[in-house]
């Protein structure tokens, strides 16, 4: 494995002594296969044990890591250095407030998640305790792709709306609502609909696509509120004309 | 310092951990839950599990067998009390997954479809493609978000236990976007914070697996559990030991050494078996703690083939194709293209045993309860006696459900008759003193060590003396040692004095965890003088029941090495036998 002199200019700010953010540069020796994680574990356990991340899993799933790589909402144990020039620019996700150097504050986001009620809601009893819903695998396929969302919130990162109005429930909330909306076993779909067709519901979304973009496991949250529009249309109109809530 | 009352405290939201917390209040809306977390739940390292969750599903499938299973895949060191309960519980605990939405894999009839898992006699996995544990925790943690009544206390970083006259008390936690400290008071505590696989070099498990619940556990008293008794996973990726899941086995994948050989007919999992039609409990379905161990006698032999990330055999799963691939294996799939460069479609993945899992842990009994009044374990750190020498894969996902439920029944019942008032002040002074101890961490100075450097000498030597096979030398060698890091931690220096997310002091203090269970791990392997199970020795070669029918427990000494006692296994119906992994009879 060849080595590669990688130069990580790395946002640092530490709010009991720095007035804005800054940046410093580390020089990282890099196997040709990591990832920019690797790189700045590197720094944190050679050069400065002083960097602030968050991290666990180096294998996509426990969404911890998503930082701004060059510039980009990135999941940064996916981000492979090969793909990379040899100057490279970390910081903290856009859109977000910074707690300190590249971990930034969730507390809006998470509750947001909460906001939409992402849980099943049901008006008839379910099935018996030893007895599932039957769910085709067509039904499943409705909403699968919709529960990969690891909830790294590069999404957010990107979202023009989300910057502009930061009351907008944004990608991630909204297509976890639209999962459950989606779930053949749910009825609370006009439960949410209050929430979601809001204005600062799926309305707000200007259809840029860019939440879709950099989503690390392709959950296209922009595919997704595209299709809550027209299905918050739908159950806004069955409600006035006195039709019942669709129960799928 | 802030103080906090709760009715019951949970340490941990993970799938054992969220569990606990809904199941309590479901049970009583009025009992103030909280949740404690160093991480966010969504983190937890229970959405790395891939394969599955076991609980008898199939009419030709039953309670009995899946017991059997799990007692001789544990080589007989289970307690069976605390099986029969589990793979009783399984099937109703899985199937209230399913309602509260976990998205399961389907049949073609729209029933939750189950797979083949190694060591299990029929197929009884229930799964969701290959991200299971990642769809059980989200699944867990948005159900719980319908519960006001669970408080969450995310990226708040246990310390100590507070404990008065042999009853639980409380913890003590650090705040860490702010550095402050809280006191949370209750009679009643949940340990559900995971393993501790950080302290191995190699492992599958996520930065934040460091031990802490069974670190506080011990250090409050409480003995650790069978800790000589961690599991490697046959077939983590190289290089980084990211896991690719028993599922591939189970759905037919195959191992190969460097001349094609299927070796594992050589180490007693034999006949050879057609490939691509995968036997129950036979070659590639054999149990994890056998497969691990053959590699390492495929390495000794020089059948493993070189690869930069060094020696490994090969997975192969091309005979399966593109589309049961995609379908069943996505992440793996895409996991072993990011990582190795191989398209498992196309050639064979190369994969070597990796620290995965701990079978020991707090010692707990059926209900979770911890020999200390008030505290209870769950998940993986817990050592309650189900898992014994070696756990089968899919009874982790479903032990976390089980036990999470089954432990806060219990605790709900402890907490309504606790009457814990009085001693207030010395329970002030506890906390006080936990605080002043990590300040003084926090402030001193004239560094001699760095954490890196000493967490990388323990992970070095924890492999070398209490690896895949041990011996008396290595293990004493590594014991030493391990005491010798403890002491020479006493030099380090925090070099972030910030009170804002200061992971340089949270490193340090997860070092302090790491080092605890690493020694009682160390300790167990030396002391066990038998091989059963994941532990094999290559000095007392057999299993030796009568001496060794027992678990050991590892109790703390602060200037010393720890202290191994030995209790009694429970056995209720089946008497230890023969492995028998050839042939699937």
């Amino acid at each position: 494995m060849g080595t590669r002199k990688l130069e990580l200019e790395v946002m640092r700010y530490d709010p009991e002594k720095d007035k804005e953010p800054w940046f410093q540069t580390y020089t990282v020796p890099c196997n040709e296969d990591w990832v920019i994680l690797d790189a700045i574990n590197y720094v944190k356990d050679n050069l400065d044990t002083t960097l602030a991340y968050r991290w666990s899993c180096h294998m996509m799933v426990c969404g911890s890591c998503g930082m701004m790589v060059n510039g980009e909402p990135s999941l940064t144990c996916k981000t492979f250095i090969r793909e990379l020039p040899d100057k490279v620019r970390i910081e903290p996700l856009e859109n977000f407030p910074i707690e300190r150097d590249l971990v930034v504050v969730l507390d809006d986001v998470m509750q947001k998640l909460h906001q939409v009620q992402p849980y099943i809601i049901r008006k008839d009893p379910p099935p018996a305790e030893d007895q599932e819903y039957i769910q085709s695998r067509g039904k499943l396929a409705i909403f699968k792709q919709l529960t990969m969302c690891i909830n790294c919130m590069c999404c957010y990162a990107a979202c023009p709306q989300y910057s502009l109005n930061p009351n907008f429930i944004g990608p991630a909330a909204l297509a976890l609502a639209h999962r459950y909306n989606r779930d053949s076993r749910d009825q609370g779909k006009s439960d949410r609909l209050d929430i979601l067709a809001d204005h600062d519901g799926v309305w707000d979304c200007s259809f840029v696509g860019a939440c879709s973009e950099v989503c690390p496991k392709h959950v296209d949250p922009a595919a997704a509120i595209q299709q809550m529009k027209v299905d918050g249309a739908v159950e806004f109109w069955k409600q006035k004309m006195g039709i019942p809530g669709d129960k799928s | 310092m802030e103080h906090i009352k709760a009715d019951v405290v949970i340490v941990g939201a993970g799938g054992a951990g969220l569990r606990a917390a809904i199941a309590v209040a479901e049970n009583d809306p009025n009992l103030k839950v909280a949740l404690i977390s160093k991480v966010y739940p969504m983190r937890s390292h229970t959405c790395a599990a891939e394969g599955g969750a076991a609980g008898v599903k199939t009419p030709d499938d039953s309670l009995e067998m899946h017991f059997n299973d799990t007692v001789g895949g544990g080589d007989w060191l289970c307690d069976q009390d605390v099986v029969e309960n589990f793979v009783e519980q399984a099937p109703r605990e899985l199937m209230q997954l399913e309602h509260w939405g976990c998205p399961w894999s389907r049949e073609d009839d729209g029933s939750v479809a189950v797979r083949p898992f190694g060591g299990m006699k029929k197929k009884r996995t229930w799964y969701a493609a290959d991200k299971s544990g990642f769809h059980i925790l989200h699944t867990l943690f948005q159900t719980s978000l319908q519960f006001p009544s669970i408080k969450r206390y995310d990226e708040y970083f246990a310390l100590d236990l507070l404990h008065i006259d042999g009853k639980c008390r409380g913890v003590v936690a650090m705040e860490m976007r702010s550095g402050r400290f809280f006191s949370f008071e209750s009679s009643v505590v949940i340990m559900a914070t995971g393993g501790g696989g950080q302290v191995f070099p190699f492992t599958t498990n996520g930065a934040i697996k460091t031990g802490d619940g069974m670190a506080m556990a011990y250090r409050a008293g409480v003995p650790l559990k069978d800790m000589e008794f961690v599991q490697y996973h046959p077939t983590g990726l190289p290089g980084t030991g990211i896991l690719l899941t028993e599922g591939c086995r189970g759905e037919g994948g195959i191992l190969v050494n460097k001349n094609g050989y299927r070796y594992l007919q050589d180490y007693g999992m034999g006949p050879e078996t057609p490939v691509g039609e995968p036997v129950l409990k036979t070659m590639e379905l054999g149990p994890r703690d056998r497969l691990s161990q053959a590699f390492w006698h495929e390495q000794k032999k020089g059948n493993t083939v070189e690869t930069p990330w060094g020696d490994c055999v090969l997975l192969d799963m091309r005979h399966l194709g593109a589309k049961k691939i995609l379908e069943r294996l996505p992440l793996v799939h895409e996991l072993a293209h990011a990582y190795v460069g191989v398209d498992m479609i196309k050639d064979p993945v190369p994969i070597r045993p990796v620290i995965h899992f701990m079978m020991g842990g707090i010692d707990a009994n059926i209900n979770g309860e911890a020999p200390m009044a008030g505290l209870y374990a769950i998940g993986e750190t817990a050592c309650s006696g189900l898992h014994g020498a070696n756990r089968l894969g899919s009874n982790s996902l479903t032990d976390l459900l089980v036990s999470g439920k089954r432990s806060a029944d219990h605790a709900i019942a402890y907490a309504q008759q606790a009457n814990e008032a009085g001693n207030e002040e010395d329970l002030k002074a506890q906390a006080e003193a936990i605080v002043a101890g990590v300040r003084e961490l926090l402030l001193q100075s004239g560094s001699t060590e760095t954490i890196s450097g000493l967490r990388r000498e323990m992970r070095t030597t924890l492999e070398e003396g209490a690896g895949i096979y041990r011996d008396e030398e290595g293990a004493r060698l590594t014991c030493e040692k391990i005491a010798e890091i403890r002491e020479r931690y006493k030099g380090i220096e925090i070099n972030d004095k910030s009170n804002v997310f200061n992971t340089d002091l949270q490193s340090a203090l997860e070092l302090r965890n790491l080092l605890d269970v690493a020694e009682t791990v160390a300790e167990g392997s030396l002391q066990r003088r038998e091989s059963r199970g994941a532990h094999q020795r290559l000095d007392y070669t057999e299993r030796d029941d009568e001496k060794f029918l027992k678990h050991s427990l590892c109790f703390r000494q602060p200037d010393d090495r720890p202290r191994v006692e030995w209790s009694d296994v429970l056995i209720t119906r089946s008497q230890p036998g023969t492995r028998d992994y050839s042939g699937g009879k």
